[in-house]
C-alpha cells in the first residue's frame, strides 16, 4: 500500500469510527448530565465530600466552585512535587524546583499539560499517578461541566441556576471519562503500550547494558488523549515507542483525542433540542480541521519531492514508523483539540505545516477543541457570528432562543480579548528580553516561532511544544504558568457568567424572521468569523515567523 | 343619515386611502440615491464642516473610543512630524486628522439634517400669547411660556394654540400642518378620542377651551425638537452592545500593534512610531466607529420623514424585532366603509328592477355606503339621466332604521336592515331571500334589504344589496411579505367573530381578535409577550392607553387623546395605522445598516494587512514581498495609501449610513446571504482595488514614491 493510500485509509477509518460513536456517545453524555439518578458510587462521593447533589448553583457560585477546585488542585499538585523525595514509589527522584512545580501544577490543572520537565527523569510514579493522572481526569471533567453549564444557560429560562458543579464533575469523571479511559487503556495495551511498575534492563545491539524506564504508561496514555490533556509519561510523548508503538495505537490515540470533543456537539444538539444545531457547530469545526489537515499533510508530504529530500527532508523530527501522513494527522488533531500530545517534533515541521498547527491553536482551540472547552469556545464564537449576522438580517441578535444584548457581549468580547492578549503580551515581553535569545534553539524567524508557539500553546491550553526553546528559566516557568492558568480560568468564569445571564432570560420564539443558525450560510459565517478574527489578531506576529519562513 | 350599522368615519380620520399612498412623498429625499441626492448631501457636508472641526475637541471624542484613539494617534504623529520633519510623517499626520474629521463630519451631517427640521419647528413655537381663562370666565393674556399644567386657555379662529392640551369645551377645525405637514384641517372637539391639540397648531374656525397638559418646554413640540436635533439622544441597547464588540476589537488590535516593536526589533526591522500608529488606525474599526452615531441619528430622521416621532431610539430598535403586529381592521386593512358589491334580486324580480329601485332609494343618501350603491348601479347599466319627477326622499332615522324614497305615483321604496324592512312590509319574506341575507351575513358582509309598497298597498321584498367591507388593494401581499419576515399580523375589530373571520381570510392575516375590547387587546399583548414575542400596535383612544403602554412598540395616532400619546412610544403625525409596517422596516433597516457596515469595516482589514505588513518587514524578510499582491510602489506609499483609503472610505459610506442599507422583505437566511456577499466579500475585495488606485497617485509624491 502506498503512503498516500495508507494515509487516506486511516483518515477514512478515523472518520468512520467517529461517525459510529457520534450518536450513541453524544446522547449518552446528554443523558449523563440531565439524569436525576445518582449512582451508588456517586452518592458515596457526595456523602464523603458533604455535597448536596440536589442543590442548584447560580453562575457566580458555579464559577467560584470551578476556580476554587482548580486553585486547590494547583496547591496540592505543587505540594506533591515539592515533597516528592518523601513520597513512595518515587524512584528516588528528588523534589521538583519550586517554579517548575508551579508551572507543572498550573499546566495540568489548566488541562494544558505543557511540560517544562522531562517526564520519566523528573517525576516518580506517585506524582504521575496520584497527581498528574488525577488532574488529567479532573481538568477534563471541569471542561465538560463548564460546557454543559453554558448549554444549560441556553436551555433554561428565567432562572439564574446552572446546575451543580460537583455533580457535573463527579458524573463526568465516573460515568464518561473513567469507563472510556479504561477501555482505551486495555486497547492500547493490546497494541503494545507498556503497563508495568518496573524498569526493563536490556542489552543494546552494541552489547552495552541499558535500563529502559517503564511504568503505568497505557493507563496514563488513555486519559492523556481522551481528556485532551497531552502530558506524556515520557519526555518524547507519543513519539516514544512505549507510549505509541505502531500505526494501530497511533490511530487509536487520534481517535481518543477527537472522540469527546466531536461527540459533545451531538450532546449540545440533543440538549438544546435541535440536533441540526449540533451538526452545524461540528460542521464549522470540521471544515477548519479538514482544511488544516489538508494543508499540513500537503506541506509535509510535498516537501519530499524537493531537492532537500536527499537530506532527509520532511522526515526530520518524525518517526519512521508513522511517516508524514500519520504525523500530520496527529499534529492537526493534537493542536486542534488543546491536547498537545505529539508524535513528531513540531519544530521540525515545514514552515507551512508548523505555521498551520500554530494557527490551529490560535483559533482558540475550537477545531474541534478541548474536552468541553471546544464546545464552549465555539459557542462563544457563534455568539459573535450571530451578533453580526443578526444585525445584517435586521433583528437584535438572538441565538438558540436567547437575546444577545450588551451584557452578553461584554462577556463574549472580554473572552475574545483574554487569550490573544496573553499570547501577544507574553511573546512581546519574552522576545524583548535579551536572555531569551540564549534560550532559543534557532535564530531568525524560526526562533521567533518557538517563542510565539510557547505562549500560544500555554494561553490556549494546548500544551504541545514547538521544541527548540529551553523553557526552564524562572521567567518562562512563571510567565507560561500564568498564561496557562489565566488562559483557562478567566475564559471559564466569563463563560459561566454568560451562561447565567442567558439562563435568566426568557425564551424568544423562533419565527421566519429568526436567523436559522443551523444552515450552511451561518456555518460559513461562523468559519469566516473564526478565521478572520484570528488572522487579524495574529497576522503581524505570524508574518515575522512562519509566514516569513514559508515564503522564503 | 347613515343607513347602515357601520359608524361613519369622521372627516378627520386621516388620509387612510391606500397603504402605498403616503410612501412616495415620505421618503423621496432619503430614498433617492440620485445625483441630486448626492449633490444635496455634498452641500450639507460642506455646511457642516465647521461643526466637524468643533467636534475635534477630545472631550467630545471621548464618547467614541475608536475615534478617540485615532485622535491620539493624530496628535502623536503631528508631534513626530514637527520634531523630525519628513514628507511621510507630514502626509500621515494630515490624513490621520482627516480620518477623525470625516468621522465627525458623518455625525455632524446627520445631526444637521435634524437641526434643519428643528429650526422650522422652532419657528412655529415662537412667542404665542395665551388667553388664560379663570374660574369667573374672564380671560387674561399671558405669554405661552408661562402656562402650567392644568391651566385653561381660550383659542379662537385664527389663533395659535399656545400649548399641548385637551379640548374641554367646543369644537373647532385645526390646521396642524406645522406639525404634520398635512394641509387639510382636522376637527378637534371636547370629549371622545379627538380631543388632543398640539401647541403651535392653528385654529381655523370656531372657539375652543383647552386644558393644558404639558408645561412649557416639555410640550410635544419641544420633545420633537430635541429628538430631531439629537440632543436628547441616548445610545440604544444594541448600539451599546455593538460598541462593546468594537472596543474589544480595538483592544485586540492595540495589543497586536503594541507588542509588535519588540518582535520587530528581534527580527532586525525596528519600526518607526508613525508606521505603528498608521497600522493601528488602519486595523481598528474606524469605519463603523465613525458612522455608528450617524446611523442612529439617521434612523430617527427616517422615521421623522415618514411623519412618525419615536420617543426613544430603543423603540425604533424594538420595531425591527417585532414579531406580532396588532392592526385595527378599519382604516388599516379595509377602506373603513362598506361598499355595495352585488344586487341579489328576490325570486320573480329582475336584477334591473332591483338595481333601479336600490339606486332610487340611495340617491339622496350621501353616506359612502349610499353612494357606493349608486356607483354600483351605474356601473351595471342604470341610466343616470332618467330621474322621475316628484321624488320625496325619506331620511334615515334611528326609529325607523331605514331610508328611501316615495315616488310620485305613491310607490314607496325603502332600504335598511332586514328586520326593519320586514317589519315595515308587514308580510312574510320569501325564505330564499332570508337565506340570501343570512348567507351574506355569514360571509362577513352587510345585507341591505330593499322593499317596496305599491300605491295599492301591495308589499314585496325586491331583493338584497350586498355591502362588503372592502379590503385594501395589496394588503394580502403585504401581509405575506411580513409573514416571510416572521411577523404575524393580527386583525383587531369590533365585528363579531363570523364577520371578522371572513375579512381575516380575505386579507390574509394570521389571526384576528373579534368584538375586541381594550381589555382583550391588553390580554392578547400580554399573552404574546409571555411567549417572548415583541408586539407592536396602534391606538388612538384613551382606552387604548394601557395596551399602548404594554406593547413593545405602541404607535399613538396624533389625532388621538393625550393619554394615548403619553402611553405610546411613538406618535404617528399622519394618524395612519398602516404606517406600523413602515416603522418595522425602518427599525430593521437601522440594524442592517449597522451590521453591514461593521462587517465591511472588519473585512477591509485583510487588504490593509496585505498593504502594510510587507511594507514594514520586507527589509528584514525579503520573502514577505510575496504578500505585496497589490504591487504597491514603495513601503511608504503602501502605508500612506492604506491610511488614505481608510479615511476616504468613511466619506464614501456617509450616504449609505444616512440612507440606510436597502431593505427588501425576505427570509432571514436570504437576507444574510445577500448582505454577506455585498458587505462581507465586497469588504474584502474593494480595498484591494481602492488602495492600489490610491497608491498610483501617492507614489508620484516626492519623498513617498
Amino acid at each position: 500500500m502506498s503512503d498516500t493510500l495508507a494515509g487516506l485509509v486511516s483518515i477514512a477509518a478515523l472518520v468512520a469510527l467517529l461517525a459510529l460513536a457520534y450518536r450513541p456517545l453524544g446522547d449518552y453524555m446528554a443523558a449523563v448530565y440531565s439524569s436525576d439518578r445518582h449512582l451508588r458510587a456517586e452518592r458515596l462521593v457526595y456523602r464523603l465530600t458533604g455535597v448536596d447533589p440536589r442543590a442548584e448553583q447560580s453562575a457566580r457560585s458555579y464559577a467560584v466552585s470551578v476556580v476554587g477546585f482548580s486553585l486547590v488542585g494547583v496547591v496540592l499538585l505543587m505540594a506533591m512535587q515539592l515533597a516528592q523525595a518523601h513520597l513512595p514509589f518515587s524512584r528516588d527522584l528528588p523534589g521538583v524546583p519550586f517554579w517548575m512545580s508551579f508551572n507543572t501544577a498550573a499546566s495540568f490543572v489548566a488541562n494544558t499539560n505543557w511540560q517544562s520537565y522531562a517526564g520519566e527523569s523528573t517525576l516518580g510514579f506517585t506524582v504521575q499517578m496520584a497527581g498528574l493522572a488525577v488532574q488529567n481526569f479532573a481538568s477534563a471533567a471541569v471542561g465538560m461541566a463548564v460546557a454543559v453549564a453554558l448549554i444549560r444557560g441556553f436551555t433554561r429560562a428565567r432562572t439564574g441556576n446552572l446546575g451543580n458543579f460537583w455533580v457535573d464533575l463527579t458524573r463526568g469523571t465516573l460515568r464518561i471519562l473513567l469507563p472510556i479511559a479504561a477501555v482505551g487503556a486495555v486497547l492500547l495495551m493490546a497494541g503494545g503500550v507498556v503497563q508495568t511498575f518496573s524498569d526493563t534492563p536490556m542489552d543494546t545491539l552494541a552489547g552495552h547494558g541499558q535500563v529502559l524506564t517503564g511504568g503505568p504508561v497505557a493507563s496514563q496514555e488513555a486519559i492523556k488523549e481522551l481528556g485532551t490533556n497531552g502530558g506524556g509519561f515520557f519526555n518524547s510523548n507519543s513519539a516514544h515507542p512505549f507510549e505509541n508503538p505502531n500505526g494501530y495505537t497511533n490511530l487509536l490515540e487520534v481517535l481518543l483525542i477527537l472522540l469527546i470533543p466531536v461527540c459533545l456537539t451531538r450532546t449540545l444538539g440533543t440538549l438544546v433540542g435541535n440536533r441540526r444545531q449540533g451538526l452545524a457547530v461540528l460542521a464549522a469545526m470540521g471544515v477548519l480541521f479538514a482544511v488544516s489537515l489538508a494543508a499540513v499533510t500537503a506541506a509535509e508530504v510535498g516537501a519530499r519531492s524537493q531537492a532537500a529530500q536527499a537530506a532527509g527532508a520532511a522526515m526530520e523530527g518524525k518517526e519512521t514508523r508513522f511517516g508524514e501522513w500519520a504525523s500530520a494527522l496527529f499534529a492537526v488533531a493534537t493542536t486542534g483539540t488543546s491536547t498537545g500530545a505529539v508524535n513528531a517534533s513540531h519544530d521540525s515541521l515545514t514552515p507551512t505545516g508548523g505555521g498551520m498547527v500554530l494557527l490551529n491553536m490560535m483559533f482558540g482551540e475550537v477545531t474541534p477543541g478541548g474536552v468541553g472547552s471546544g464546545v464552549y469556545g465555539m459557542l462563544v464564537l457563534a455568539i459573535v457570528a450571530v451578533f453580526i449576522a443578526g444585525l445584517m438580517v435586521g433583528r437584535t441578535p438572538e441565538f438558540l432562543g436567547k437575546k444577545i444584548g450588551a451584557r452578553q457581549m461584554t462577556y463574549v468580547a472580554t473572552y475574545m480579548l483574554v487569550t490573544p492578549a496573553l499570547v501577544l503580551v507574553g511573546t512581546g515581553v519574552a522576545i524583548a528580553l535579551g536572555s531569551t535569545s540564549d534560550a532559543l534553539g534557532n535564530p531568525g524567524g524560526h526562533g521567533f516561532s518557538e517563542v510565539l508557539y510557547a505562549y500560544t500553546s500555554g494561553a490556549n491550553n494546548n500544551g504541545s511544544a514547538f521544541g527548540g526553546i529551553t523553557v526552564t528559566s524562572d521567567f518562562f516557568q512563571i510567565t507560561i504558568g500564568l498564561a496557562m492558568l489565566l488562559g483557562r480560568l478567566v475564559p471559564i468564569v466569563l463563560v459561566l457568567l454568560l451562561a447565567g445571564s442567558l439562563a435568566e432570560q426568557g425564551r424568544v420564539p423562533t419565527t421566519a424572521g429568526t436567523l436559522p443558525t443551523h444552515k450552511p450560510v451561518f456555518v460559513t459565517l461562523l468559519v469566516g468569523v473564526v478565521v478572520v478574527f484570528t488572522a487579524l489578531t495574529y497576522f503581524p506576529a505570524l508574518s515575522l515567523g512562519p509566514i516569513a519562513e514559508a515564503l522564503a | 343619515m347613515s343607513t347602515t350599522t357601520t359608524p361613519t368615519p369622521a372627516p378627520d380620520a386621516g388620509p387612510t386611502t391606500d397603504a402605498a399612498a403616503h410612501r412616495p412623498g415620505a421618503g423621496t429625499l432619503v430614498h433617492a440615491a440620485s445625483s441630486t441626492g448626492l449633490r444635496v448631501l455634498a452641500a450639507q457636508a460642506l455646511a457642516q464642516l465647521p461643526e466637524a472641526f468643533r467636534k475635534l475637541d477630545p472631550r467630545h471624542l471621548w464618547r467614541s473610543p475608536v475615534l478617540f484613539l485615532v485622535w491620539c494617534g493624530s496628535v502623536l504623529t503631528t508631534v513626530v512630524a514637527v520634531v523630525d520633519p519628513s514628507a511621510f510623517a507630514t502626509w500621515l499626520a494630515v490624513w490621520l486628522w482627516l480620518t477623525v474629521l470625516f468621522g465627525n463630519l458623518a455625525e455632524a451631517v446627520a445631526e444637521g439634517r435634524g437641526k434643519a427640521q428643528a429650526a422650522s419647528l422652532r419657528a412655529t413655537r415662537s412667542d404665542t400669547v395665551a388667553r388664560l381663562l379663570d374660574d369667573t370666565g374672564a380671560t387674561t393674556s399671558v405669554p405661552s411660556t408661562r402656562l402650567r399644567v392644568g391651566d385653561r386657555v381660550v383659542v379662537e379662529a385664527g389663533e395659535v394654540i399656545p400649548g399641548d392640551g385637551d379640548v374641554v369645551e367646543g369644537i373647532a377645525s385645526v390646521d396642524e400642518s406645522a406639525i404634520t405637514g398635512e394641509s387639510a384641517p382636522v376637527i378637534r372637539e371636547a370629549g371622545g378620542d379627538r380631543s388632543a391639540v398640539t401647541g403651535g397648531t392653528t385654529v381655523l374656525s370656531d372657539r375652543i377651551v383647552v386644558r393644558i397638559t404639558a408645561a412649557a418646554g416639555e410640550s410635544f413640540l419641544d420633545k420633537m425638537i430635541s429628538l430631531v436635533e439629537g440632543t436628547s439622544r441616548r445610545r440604544t441597547p444594541n448600539e451599546i452592545a455593538l460598541s462593546i464588540l468594537l472596543v474589544s476589537l480595538t483592544l485586540v488590535f492595540l495589543a497586536a500593534v503594541a507588542t509588535l516593536p519588540p518582535m520587530a526589533d528581534y527580527a532586525g526591522a525596528p519600526q518607526e512610531l508613525v508606521v505603528l500608529i498608521a497600522l493601528l488606525v488602519c486595523l481598528i474599526p474606524t469605519t463603523i466607529g465613525a458612522l455608528l452615531s450617524a446611523i442612529g441619528i439617521a434612523g430617527m430622521d427616517r422615521l421623522v420623514r415618514v411623519n412618525v416621532l419615536a420617543m426613544s431610539g430603543r423603540a425604533v430598535e424594538a420595531a425591527g424585532d417585532v414579531s406580532t403586529l396588532l392592526l385595527d381592521k378599519t382604516g388599516t386593512i379595509t377602506y373603513g366603509n362598506r361598499q355595495a358589491s352585488a344586487f341579489l334580486p328576490a325570486p320573480g324580480v329582475t336584477e334591473e328592477e332591483l338595481r333601479d329601485a336600490a339606486r332610487l332609494a340611495s340617491l339622496a343618501d350621501q353616506t359612502p355606503e349610499g353612494r357606493s350603491i349608486v356607483t354600483l348601479a351605474l356601473s351595471q347599466g342604470a341610466d343616470d339621466q332618467d330621474l322621475p319627477a316628484g321624488l320625496d326622499f325619506v331620511e334615515f332615522t334611528a326609529q325607523t332604521r331605514m331610508s328611501g324614497v316615495d315616488l310620485a305615483d305613491g310607490t314607496q321604496i325603502r332600504k335598511g336592515a332586514s328586520s326593519a324592512i320586514a317589519a315595515w312590509l308587514g308580510v312574510d319574506i320569501d325564505p330564499r331571500v332570508i337565506a340570501t341575507v343570512d348567507d351574506i351575513a355569514r360571509q362577513g358582509g352587510t345585507p341591505l334589504l330593499i322593499g317596496s309598497q305599491g300605491p295599492g298597498g301591495e308589499s314585496a321584498a325586491l331583493g338584497v344589496v350586498h355591502l362588503k367591507d372592502v379590503v385594501k388593494d395589496g394588503m394580502a401581499d403585504r401581509f405575506a411579505q411580513l409573514r416571510s419576515m416572521g411577523i404575524r399580523t393580527v386583525m383587531v375589530t369590533g365585528d363579531n367573530a363570523l364577520t371578522a373571520r371572513a375579512i381575516a381570510d380575505e386579507a390574509g392575516v394570521d389571526d384576528f381578535l373579534a368584538e375586541a375590547t381594550p381589555e382583550d387587546k391588553l390580554d392578547y399583548i400580554r399573552k404574546e409577550q409571555a411567549g417572548g414575542r415583541l408586539v407592536a400596535m396602534t391606538g388612538d383612544g384613551t382606552n387604548d392607553a394601557p395596551a399602548l403602554a404594554a406593547a413593545d412598540v405602541g404607535v399613538a395616532m396624533n389625532s388621538g387623546t393625550s393619554a394615548a400619546k403619553e402611553a405610546g412610544n411613538m406618535v404617528d403625525l399622519d394618524s395612519d395605522p398602516t404606517k406600523l409596517i413602515d416603522i418595522v422596516e425602518i427599525g430593521k433597516q437601522l440594524l442592517i445598516t449597522r451590521g453591514a457596515l461593521t462587517t465591511f469595516s472588519i473585512a477591509n482589514d485583510i487588504a490593509k494587512y496585505f498593504a502594510i505588513i510587507p511594507a514594514m518587514f520586507v527589509a528584514a524578510y525579503p520573502s514577505l514581498d510575496a504578500l505585496n499582491v497589490m504591487g504597491l510602489a514603495t513601503p511608504r506609499s503602501a502605508i500612506l495609501s492604506a491610511v488614505i483609503f481608510n479615511a476616504l472610505v468613511i466619506v464614501a459610506l456617509i450616504p449609505l449610513a444616512l440612507r440606510g442599507v436597502r431593505f427588501r422583505p425576505a427570509a432571514a437566511t436570504e437576507v444574510l446571504r445577500r448582505n454577506m456577499l455585498v458587505f462581507g466579500l465586497g469588504g474584502v475585495l474593494v480595498p484591494f482595488v481602492g488602495i492600489k488606485l490610491i497608491d498610483l497617485l501617492v507614489s508620484t509624491i516626492p519623498g513617498i514614491g
